[in-house]
């Protein structure tokens, strides 16, 4: 069966041939224009006035676009229809879209838009989570608290108790590809190309911009040079802008962010602060937690309210709490409008539990994994059988718990024990580097939490030949959707997998699709393209009169009798038989009330555990990863080949989070950080000198596409085991807590150093 | 003007107005050839990473969307599209990447392959290091360096050695103007002092890709041959200005190792096979990792203004923040740095270990006869507006035992050499901070210790 080999990505050799395209390599027709925005220079205030003479009098430009010039809808929000496309009478971060410039190139483009004389009538700014707190400046009226037990009965009661805070750094997504779409004006309407994880969100907010209805607008996706939740709702700006311009002109417009117009415009990963008070026995065995969590969300509400919610809702991570309260703040700053990151909130949830059993593990003097261990929730084998199944704050049985044998396994083969001695020896004898070695757990929801988004449309259509088309809602980032979906159509059809093509993402081929995200893309697409081609088997089948005719290597046997399927395809077709079927899937058995904090999110969870080893430099604070170990649960996996590449990029993306990728505001509110001159995502040799991954091999408990496990956003969080390396080595130095906060930078493990001295 | 040079093993002309077009846009917009990609437009990404052969026969790997089109004049350039055969054989490193599955979104994958098909010609098998100019926001690295190690011992594809090179160099047109020797640009700079000269373009493409500027008149280095080369002058070697830092490195390996290793570091292979040392001093930078290196030799500075030449130590040519000691229509021609120097250490800190700016750079450099330090030169970049020495600091060295104690000493002195200043990259303090603990890994060093924090083993 195709499934579960680890084929190549689906278009691996267009890759390294360089022949596949993007939005940007797509050939355009004959006087395209191109556009650019002209930015904010402020952080808030009031327009007061816009002198655009010299832009329009500049080089090759064809039209200048303001606020007062949209026909329609002025607003790309995925949300709460709170960010206009172009400001209108106020604005609110450094690089907010003002104006658009419509050029015959995208340097003319890009100069004209630097040649506006923008009158300002500036407002203080609210730059900082302090600040916002100070001003109640804030998404919602007030923070979304969910729990459950007597928290502060708890603590009262708890023989230790140690409080603290971790800042936790935001992240720039750095997709390869930036930001890019493209218009082609229609006879009536616009198809779009566009770079997006969520084509349908494309194209209504084109069609609100354009005062049509949705089945005016196409939108189409081939794939996208990265995307890490980037490309959820940030692409939306370009695309409008897009197909305002083409409206307005008639012509093909193109738009796409130069690198340093794409880190000061859009969204990134929530900075935020988690301040926490726990309680605990002499073993570590937590009694009771409050988390504070303050999500620093940007000017928009965008997607933060989701994001900050799935920050509760791992607060837990893989720990059984007795008694826990989750209190979360979304503070509306003037910043960019942060959004969708791998994770989605997740793992600044995790980091602050992980934080927590890093604490208490220091204040006892005791193995930090020994105190994981003892927190775990039950498994729901045999291991731990003897202690109930445990419930998350919010009220979810959690059933399918595989944190302790994975851990064990893991623990086991990375020689865990063994080395933290070794580590122990190493840091007496040595003055000058310090070793750390660090173990940490993931259990990551899977499901979006807003339920109506779990679900998945497909076509899927056999020509005469018996070559098969599939198409399906999910987009294709790199990540193997389009190979992972691939294979699970040639195993139900029985074909080999190259008979099978997958087509460009279409929102006139499958509509009203959810967005490529929650790593829910295989799960939900993965079962609806199944769906459609169960229901061409059965039309086959009954062709064949025959309901046990067998498909399998592209041979169908029925009656005694075997004959290709392109054959059987030819025959369907003669006998006036649809070749064409859609098929859909909706993730059954959850409900979740986000207001309450209560119910099933989650159709399952997804585990996995990281073993890291670190040394630093005393003397700078220069670090070096060493060793890292992964043990991840893909459940049967689809493609095991694949699911190592999102686990392997997955963990060095998260621990680019919490080391080297430092986000730096000026105190006007002006990103510093705006290239990859100064933004620093690891380099080839930041990845660990021993680098072991191997998969959890056991199906998933419920029944996902072949039992397999989402893994796009999970094995982000391993890179947590890294940043508590370094907290374990700086450790080393002296005998306070020493307070690591995140990103750990060379400079802020200098100053942990200096603390743990003290 | 129109130039001429190879791609993909034929050979093209281009137009050019301005002459700060870019490799890269005339590879997409005119060619059509839109597999090499703009991912930064800066040359910190190396998606648009192109193979450049030129005089030496050398394939090496450049980032085309900083590479004005004038530098190719008569080189070779080979893009992704040309790394497969005429008959669509793909290359080893094309089916390692494929077979270990070293792409996922594919965007950085075609500047991937452009630097390991380079590295693979030229048998470097140092992958780390070769491929620090490339990005990669997927895949984790680890399957990318695993086919680069399955594809090392394949054979070079016979296509990959045809690579046309034309000696004919540029003819200056209007505000272009294309010298050939030292001469000539020292005339024509002496009459055309606001011009803005270039070589590797490692920063001036900034200029152009990023401030928007339009850079005229305009004179491009890189047909001179008598800026080129590097001559053993017996104690020193007269290095040229348009030298590039891999030029350099090769140079300089068998003499100042460690200033040899920091190299590895200095931005990425394909920034070293452009940027020139001349560049890296004459720009000026507080941060660049050249002049600090080149100051604790006792670099001697070779400038020239029309006939005129002068020599003066490296470290008189910072005068202070953004300003040199250099006239209007005056240039770098050259450098000598001397050869036995025992003792040279070079650090380099910064947020990422490789390709990345330092936040402060170390270069030291002590003599000494029998344990009593006789001299010395301590010098940094990022600890103040310019690359600059700790007079302090070295006084505390001078007539006392080279010691690690003395290190100790002469680094608590710092915090009155310096008063650096704090941005993006480190705050003052650090900077101040992890300035001294270098001095103090110094005196470690001389003192026999393992400092180096790549030897550590798991």
């Amino acid at each position: 069966m195709t499934v579960s080999k680890s084929l190549p990505h689906d278009t691996a050799r267009e890759h390294v041939t360089g022949t596949a395209r993007y939005v940007d390599d797509i050939p355009t027709p004959a006087g395209t224009l191109h556009l650019a925005f002209g930015q904010s220079p402020v952080a808030n205030g009031k327009l007061t006035s816009m002198d655009l003479k010299d832009v329009t009098s500049a080089p090759g430009v064809v039209a200048v676009i303001t606020a007062q010039d949209l026909p329609f809808a002025n607003d790309v929000s995925p949300s709460a229809h709170d960010e206009p496309l172009l400001a209108d009478g106020s604005v609110h971060y450094v690089g907010q879209p003002v104006f658009l410039v419509v050029a015959d190139s995208h340097l003319n483009a890009r100069k004209a838009a630097r040649l506006a004389k923008i009158s300002i009538e500036e407002v203080t700014p609210i730059l900082t989570i302090e600040d916002a707190l100070a001003a109640d400046s804030r998404f919602e009226d007030g923070p979304r608290i969910y729990g459950k037990g007597d928290v502060d009965e708890a603590l009262k009661d708890a023989p230790h108790q140690v409080s603290g805070s971790i800042n936790i750094g935001g992240q720039e997504h750095f997709y390869l590809e930036g930001q890019a779409a493209m218009a082609l004006p229609g006879e009536t309407g616009v198809t779009i190309q566009s770079s997006t994880q969520h084509p349908t969100e494309i194209q209504h907010k084109v069609a609100e911009a354009l005062g049509c209805p949705f089945h005016e607008v196409v939108v189409e996706v081939r794939r996208m040079g990265g995307g890490f939740g980037g490309k959820e709702s940030q692409g939306n700006a370009l695309a409008v802008a897009c197909a305002i311009a083409a409206r307005a002109t008639g012509r093909a417009c193109k738009m796409r962010y130069d690198r340093d117009d794409d880190f000061v415009i859009t969204g990134k990963r929530h900075d935020c602060r988690v301040d926490y008070t726990v309680g605990f026995d002499d073993v570590g065995r937590i009694v009771g937690v409050d988390f504070t969590q303050y999500f620093r969300c940007g000017w928009a509400q965008d997607l933060s309210l989701p994001v900050a919610d799935r920050a509760m809702l791992h607060a837990d991570n893989a720990y059984d709490l007795p008694h826990a309260r989750i209190t979360s703040h979304r503070l509306k700053t003037n910043t960019q409008s942060a959004t969708a990151f791998r994770g989605f909130g997740g793992p600044q949830g995790v980091l602050g539990i992980e934080r927590v059993m890093d604490h208490v593990a220091h204040h006892l003097g005791l193995d930090p994994a020994a105190v994981r261990g003892i927190n775990f929730y039950a498994s729901g084998g045999s291991i731990s059988g003897q202690r109930k199944v445990g419930t998350t704050p919010y009220g979810m049985p959690v059933t399918d718990s595989i944190s302790q044998e994975l851990s064990d396994a893991l623990l086991t083969s990375s020689d865990y024990s063994t080395r933290r001695r070794a580590v122990a020896e190493w840091n007496a004898q040595n003055e000058i580097f310090k070793k750390g070695i660090a173990f940490s757990p993931v259990k990551f929801g899977i499901s979006f939490t807003l339920t109506q988004l779990n679900q998945a449309g497909a076509l899927v259509q056999i020509y005469s030949d018996g070559s098969v088309l599939i198409n399906h809602g999910g987009t294709e980032m790199g990540q193997g959707l389009f190979q992972k979906v691939a294979q699970v159509a040639a195993s139900t059809l029985g074909v080999p997998r190259d008979v099978i093509r997958p087509s460009a993402t279409a929102t006139d081929k499958v509509p009203n699709t959810s967005a490529t995200a929650a790593s829910s893309g295989s799960d939900l697409n993965g079962m609806a393209v199944r769906n459609a081609c169960e229901t061409l088997i059965a039309r086959l089948r009954d062709l064949l009169g025959d309901p046990d005719a067998i498909f399998e290597n592209g041979q169908v046997t029925s009656k005694g009798e075997t004959q290709t399927f392109a054959e059987l395809a030819q025959t369907a077709w003669a006998a006036r038989v649809s070749l064409s079927a859609t098929g859909f899937y909706a993730t059954p058995d959850i409900a979740w009330d986000r207001i309450k904090g209560e119910g099933r999110p989650f159709f399952y969870f997804a585990y996995g555990a990281c073993v890291s080893e670190v040394v630093i430099d005393t003397l700078t604070g220069e670090y070096r990863t060493l060793r890292t170990d992964i043990l991840h649960d893909c459940g049967t996996s689809l493609n095991p080949a694949l699911d190592i590449g999102q686990i392997e990029g997955g963990y060095v993306q998260g621990a680019g989070w919490l080391t080297t990728e430092e986000l730096v505001w000026d105190d006007t509110g002006r990103l510093r950080t705006h290239a990859p001159s100064t933004y620093k995502i690891p380099a080839c040799a930041d990845r660990p000198d021993i680098f072991n991954v191997s998969l959890w091999d056991a199906p998933n408990t419920v029944d996902t596409i072949y039992r397999s496990k989402a893994v796009g956003e999970p094995p982000f969080m391993h890179g947590i085991a890294t940043f508590l390396a370094l907290s374990d080595a700086v450790a080393a130095c002296g005998p306070t807590y020493p307070n690591l906060q995140a990103p750990a930078t060379t400079e802020e493990v200098f100053r942990a150093i200096g603390r743990a001295r003290t | 003007m129109d130039i001429s040079f190879g791609l993909n093993g034929e050979t093209v002309t281009a137009s050019v107005n301005s002459g700060t077009e870019t490799l890269l846009d005339f590879l997409r917009e005119t060619q059509g050839l839109k597999g090499t990609k703009e991912g930064c437009n800066e040359g910190d990404c190396g998606a648009c990473s192109v193979i450049m052969t030129g005089p030496d026969g050398t394939p090496k790997a450049v980032n085309s969307c900083i590479l004005m089109l004038p530098q190719i004049q008569g080189r070779s350039i080979r893009t992704v599209e040309g790394i497969s055969g005429p008959d669509g054989a793909l290359h080893p490193v094309q089916t390692a990447m494929i077979d270990y599955h070293g792409s996922q979104c594919g965007f950085c994958t075609p500047g991937f392959i452009t630097t390991m098909a380079a590295a693979h010609s030229n048998g470097d098998t140092d992958h780390d290091t070769a491929l620090a100019g490339n990005l990669c926001r997927c895949t984790g690295y680890a399957p990318i360096v695993r086919a680069a190690q399955s594809a090392q011992d394949e054979p070079i594809p016979d296509w990959m050695a045809q690579n046309p090179i034309s000696p004919t160099p540029l003819r200056s047109d209007g505000a272009i103007f294309c010298p050939t020797s030292a001469d000539e640009l020292a005339d024509w700079y002496r009459d055309h002092p606001d011009a803005t000269l270039v070589a590797g373009a490692t920063d001036v493409g900034l200029w152009v890709t990023k401030s928007l500027a339009n850079l005229s008149p305009i004179a491009f280095l890189n047909h001179i041959k008598d800026l080129g080369d590097i001559q053993d002058k017996g104690d020193h070697l007269r290095v040229g200005a348009t030298v590039t830092i891999a030029q350099l490195m090769q140079a300089i390996k068998p003499l100042h190792d460690s200033l040899h290793s920091m190299f590895t570091r200095y931005g990425s292979p394909q920034v070293r096979n452009s940027a020139t040392i001349g560049g890296n001093i004459a720009n000026g930078s507080p941060i660049g990792d050249g002049p600090p290196a080149l100051i604790a030799l006792g670099a001697t500075l070779h400038l020239r203004h029309g006939a005129t030449r002068r020599d003066l130590a490296l470290e008189d040519f910072f005068v202070e923040y953004g300003r040199q000691d250099r006239l209007p229509g005056e240039f770098v021609e050259g450098i000598s740095i001397p050869k036995d120097m025992q003792n040279l250490r070079c650090y380099k800190l910064s947020k990422r270990f490789d390709q990345d700016i330092s936040a402060v750079c170390g270069c030291f450099w002590v003599d000494q006869k029998d344990g009593i330090v006789t001299q010395a030169r301590l010098a940094f970049g990022g600890m103040a507006g310019t690359p600059k020495r700790a007079s302090g600091a070295e006084e505390i060295l001078n007539a006392n035992p080279l010691s690690p104690e003395t290190m100790r000493r002469a680094a608590q002195a710092l915090a009155d050499d310096f008063t650096p200043m704090s941005d993006q990259r480190a705050s003052a303090d650090y900077r101040l901070q992890a300035a001294q603990g270098m001095l103090v890994r110094y005196g470690n060093d001389l003192a026999g210790a393992d400092t180096d924090i790549r030897k550590v083993a798991p």
